[in-house]
């Protein structure tokens, strides 16, 4: 479904990604890992076209992104910091991504009438905590229905019951075949709903693999443990010289 | 696009600063063109505060407007719709909104009190003072990545038209005094849109005599319908250039 | 010995009464040729009453001293080739005549009333209307020229003539006309000891009035306005300008009132009010400058170097966009006890006098003043700033330019 190529970005003399090949499939759940600045973020970026990259090609169900912009119409995004014009109120967003996804007929509003907006529609987004804006962002990136969710950091500064409603959601979507894109630093929250594991380290793809793969490579089961056995163990190199292998 | 002109201008109309600034100007519009009997002065004093405040106060708040909303600009772009469409639609809402502040600030008291073809001038060149600011805003945003240096960089750009152009301006009269300079001024003029609007008025108001005092051919020119339509045009070019660029340097812009 | 001067007396009030009661009125209706021949068979001392109606006459000569009055304004119309009165006696009267139409050449200057080498005449309450000249006096003395409407409509400043016109003259006495439309309203040359009072001058294609090397002479309470180039004051000494009005003379080039070359000469109780420049003075010396209220002019005054020893004392400077401007460093007139509506000083021991001196020249005003072309800069921020800083740190400007005793209310003028 995604399929990228040789993808390379530098900001001045830092690599923020340095050729990255990798290619994503319906049904999967993808947590992209690493620590801070690996280039989790450009990534997504370059995805949705927010980041032009400098080299490599990005191909969406088969074709090319580059300029074009008709595909994001296919991608629900929900950013990690949710900031919306202080005076609009939260009816007011909605109705107008609404406007704008003309393209769309049908909304999904599981997630909006699970969080419960409609009761506070009408505060503005100035006056929201992050939690609810979290809630807010989540809505909106399901309610186009698109096959493909790019979500950055979801579960950050979720109460544990809307997180719980939301990786319910991710699972359901999955189970209807669609590509889900996660970025996240909780590593146990994803335990139950990861299918692949992409890590990045200083702009360079360390491994793409499945969950299972790596519970079984690492002998842990949870996925933090696996993780932090990864980074602990300077694993990486190994783990590098098996693929290497392949 | 319109949509999101609409949804901007919802979230403008209730912003404070713009509800003070709306504010401000009226106070001053109404106690300036009345204190004077003579308003023709009123109007001086009003084209003063134009000239001053319009091009800061668009430029400032405009620049820091686009910076605080990097956010909601990616989740706009993260839907289908046009770079270009979306830089637009956010431009011409700020845009819009500061208009609307002027017109109410001071385009309603000067309609009321004082109606004349100077009043005119003078609404019509505070507007286009706060687009082609809120364009150079705009410019700001799309080179600068930093909040802090973009907002650094539109206070030089306000001081730097509003004030260091005309010392530029004064040293260069100074240099060349012995030579015929009035036509190289005309052109040097044009580069800055504060004093394209300020010569505009002043030539609709009867201090305009000042200026021909002297440079005869500077009011020849610019006092004819000649040189109105020249720095009409040159203040539309003030717009869109900043515009285009903006376009331009966008279509590059990682977010 | 006594009744010789009661018999003098005696035997001149006969001989006026002889003379009165061979003083005929004749009426004149029009006709060809009607004034012409009235005149000449008339005798001095006699009347002519001018009935009303349409007189096509012109060149007529007075050579006896008549009284010529009109009844309803009768119309002597020149069909705009000829002059129509040539005044050559003393003691003539003409009053209540409407004189039109006189003609143009290049070489004689063609006068609705032309008064040569007279004395004593007198013209009064007459229309002199779309005429080259209006009333010219040459050689004449002792004339008076009451209450007239002098009215043209010259385009330019070169074809036109003057409304009142004198050269070679002296104290005359011109008071409560109107003249409008001419080149210079009135126009003084060699002309002496005159007065000049209670005028309107406006709308004439150059000067309201002109002097030009006319001593000793008084003008009061006239109004000027809206006159090409206001009022020229030049090559004269011992003019006395009092409670006139200079109004609205606005334009390029323009003066409220324009010294050149004047010497003891006093100027007080005058308004000049929205004019370009209020005064310019040049190569003047010894004027008292008193009194007077300068209000939203462009320059309030423009005292060039080469004046010297005038004072400026206790006029109101309001609302002009500069008080004074000079083009030199040196400064040898006095401003004191002035009221300055942009002095911001302060003044503790309440006396009515401002503390620290007001400095009525901005540096602004200096710049322009040697490079015309910053004037493009006039009313922008940076010149503001200048002038803030030249008023905190003085450089430039002329530093016996200043009032030491500024007022802090207006006068009451």
């Amino acid at each position: 479904m995604i399929a990228i190529e040789h993808l390379t970005k530098s900001y001045r003399k830092f690599k923020a990604l340095n050729d990255i090949n990798l290619d994503f499939k319906r049904g999967q759940t993808i947590s992209l890992l690493g620590p801070n600045g690996s280039g989790k973020t450009t990534l997504i970026k370059s995805i949705l076209g927010l980041v032009v990259p400098e080299g490599g090609t990005i191909k969406i169900n088969g074709s090319e992104i580059k300029t074009h912009w008709e595909y994001r119409s296919k991608i629900g995004y929900m950013p990690q910091i949710g900031r919306y014009p202080e005076n609009m109120t939260i009816g007011q967003v909605i109705r107008m991504l609404k406007e704008i996804r003309k393209d769309c007929v049908s909304y999904d509003e599981e997630l909006i009438e699970g969080f419960r907006i409609p009761d506070y529609q009408h505060k503005t987004m100035r006056s929201l905590s992050g939690g609810t804006r979290q809630k807010v962002s989540a809505s909106l990136a399901f309610l186009f229905s698109p096959d493909i969710y790019i979500l950055d950091e979801p579960t950050a500064g979720l109460d544990p019951l809307s997180s719980e409603m939301l990786k319910d959601k991710i699972a359901k979507e999955r189970a209807n075949g669609k590509l889900i894109l996660i970025t996240s630093h909780v590593l146990s929250d994803l335990d139950d709903i990861t299918s692949h594991i992409v890590y990045l380290q200083d702009g360079k793809l360390m491994f793409y693999k499945t969950v299972g793969e790596l519970k079984h490579s690492t002998g842990e089961e949870k996925l933090n443990k696996v993780i932090a056995s990864i980074m602990k163990n300077n694993y990486l190199t190994e783990i590098l010289t098996n693929e290497n292998n392949h | 696009m319109k949509i999101i002109i609409k949804y901007v201008l919802l979230d403008l109309l209730r912003n404070k600063t713009i509800l003070v600034y709306t504010f401000i100007l009226a106070v001053l519009s109404v106690s300036l063109l009345s204190m004077d009997d003579n308003t023709s002065k009123g109007l001086l004093s009003l084209l003063n505060i134009t000239l001053l405040f319009v091009p800061i106060i668009s430029i400032l708040f405009s620049t820091i407007y686009f910076f605080n909303s990097v956010e909601f600009i990616e989740l706009l772009l993260a839907q289908p719709i046009r770079r270009k469409t979306m830089l637009l639609a956010e431009y011409a809402g700020i845009a819009f909104a500061l208009s609307i502040a002027y017109l109410l600030g001071v385009g309603v008291p000067i309609f009321v009190m004082s109606y004349s073809t100077a009043a005119v001038t003078l609404i019509i060149s505070g507007l286009f003072l706060t687009l082609i600011f809120t364009g150079l805003a705009l410019l700001i945003f799309v080179l600068f990545k930093d909040k802090t240096k973009g907002i650094g960089a539109a206070i030089i750009t306000s001081l730097f038209f509003a004030i260091l152009f005309d010392g530029l301006l004064l040293s260069f009269i100074y240099s060349f005094s012995d030579y015929p300079i009035d036509k190289p001024l005309l052109g040097l003029i044009s580069l800055n849109p504060i004093d394209l609007a300020r010569i505009l008025v002043l030539l609709q108001l009867d201090v305009a005599v000042m200026m021909g005092y002297s440079g005869a051919l500077f009011k020849k020119f610019m006092g004819s319908a000649t040189g109105s339509i020249y720095s009409v045009v040159c203040m539309l070019l003030w717009v869109a250039v900043p515009l285009m660029i903006s376009m331009k340097v966008f279509k590059k812009k990682d977010l | 010995m006594k009744s010789i001067p009661a018999i003098i007396l005696l035997s001149s009030f006969l001989l006026l009464a002889i003379a009165d009661s061979f003083a005929t009125i004749t009426k004149v209706n029009p006709g060809p040729n009607s004034i012409h021949n009235a005149i000449k068979a008339a005798k001095d001392g006699d009347t002519l009453l001018l009935l009303k109606g349409f007189y096509r006459e012109h060149d007529i000569v007075i050579q006896k001293r008549l009284i010529i009055l009109g009844s309803d304004f009768p119309v002597i119309d020149a069909e705009s080739k000829y002059q129509a009165f040539i005044i050559m006696r003393d003691s003539v009267t003409l009053q209540g005549l409407q004189i039109q139409n006189i003609g143009k050449a290049s070489i004689t200057d063609m006068a609705g009333i032309r008064i040569v080498n007279a004395t004593h005449v007198i013209i009064r309450n007459n229309r002199l209307i779309n005429n080259t000249y209006g009333i010219y006096f040459q050689h004449a003395g002792q004339c008076d020229i009451l209450n007239n409407t002098i009215h043209s409509n010259a385009k330019g400043e070169i074809n036109g003539g003057n409304g009142i016109h004198a050269w070679k003259s002296d104290h005359l006495t011109i008071k409560g006309n109107s003249i409008s439309g001419h080149r210079d309203g009135i126009y003084f040359e060699f002309v002496t000891d005159s007065r000049i009072t209670g005028n309107i001058s406006y709308s004439n294609a150059r000067y309201g009035l002109h002097f030009m090397f006319s001593h000793n002479d008084t003008y009061t309470q006239n109004t000027f306005k809206d006159n090409g180039a206001g009022v020229a004051v030049m090559y004269s000494k011992g003019v006395i300008m009092h409670e006139n009005e200079f109004l609205l003379n606005w334009g390029d080039a323009s003066y409220g009132l324009l010294l050149k070359e004047i010497t003891d000469s006093k100027i007080e109780h005058n308004r000049f009010i929205k004019n370009t420049i209020g005064i310019h003075m040049e190569g003047t010396t010894r004027v008292d400058v008193q009194h007077n209220l300068f209000q939203n002019n462009g320059w309030a005054l423009r005292v060039q170097a080469s004046c010297s020893g005038s004072n400026f004392l206790e006029n109101n400077f309001t609302g002009n966009s500069f008080d004074v401007s000079t083009n030199g460093t040196m400064m040898l007139n006095t401003f004191n006890n002035n009221y300055w509506d942009k002095y911001d000083g302060y003044d503790l021991d309440k006396n009515n006098i401002g503390d620290v001196p007001y400095y009525p020249v901005s540096v602004y005003s200096v710049i322009t003043e040697k490079i015309p072309s910053a004037m493009v800069l006039y009313h922008s921020f940076l010149t503001d700033i200048i002038d803030q800083v030249e008023k905190v740190m003085p450089t430039m400007i002329p530093d016996k330019l200043k009032d030491n005793y500024p007022l802090m209310k207006k006068l009451n003028l």
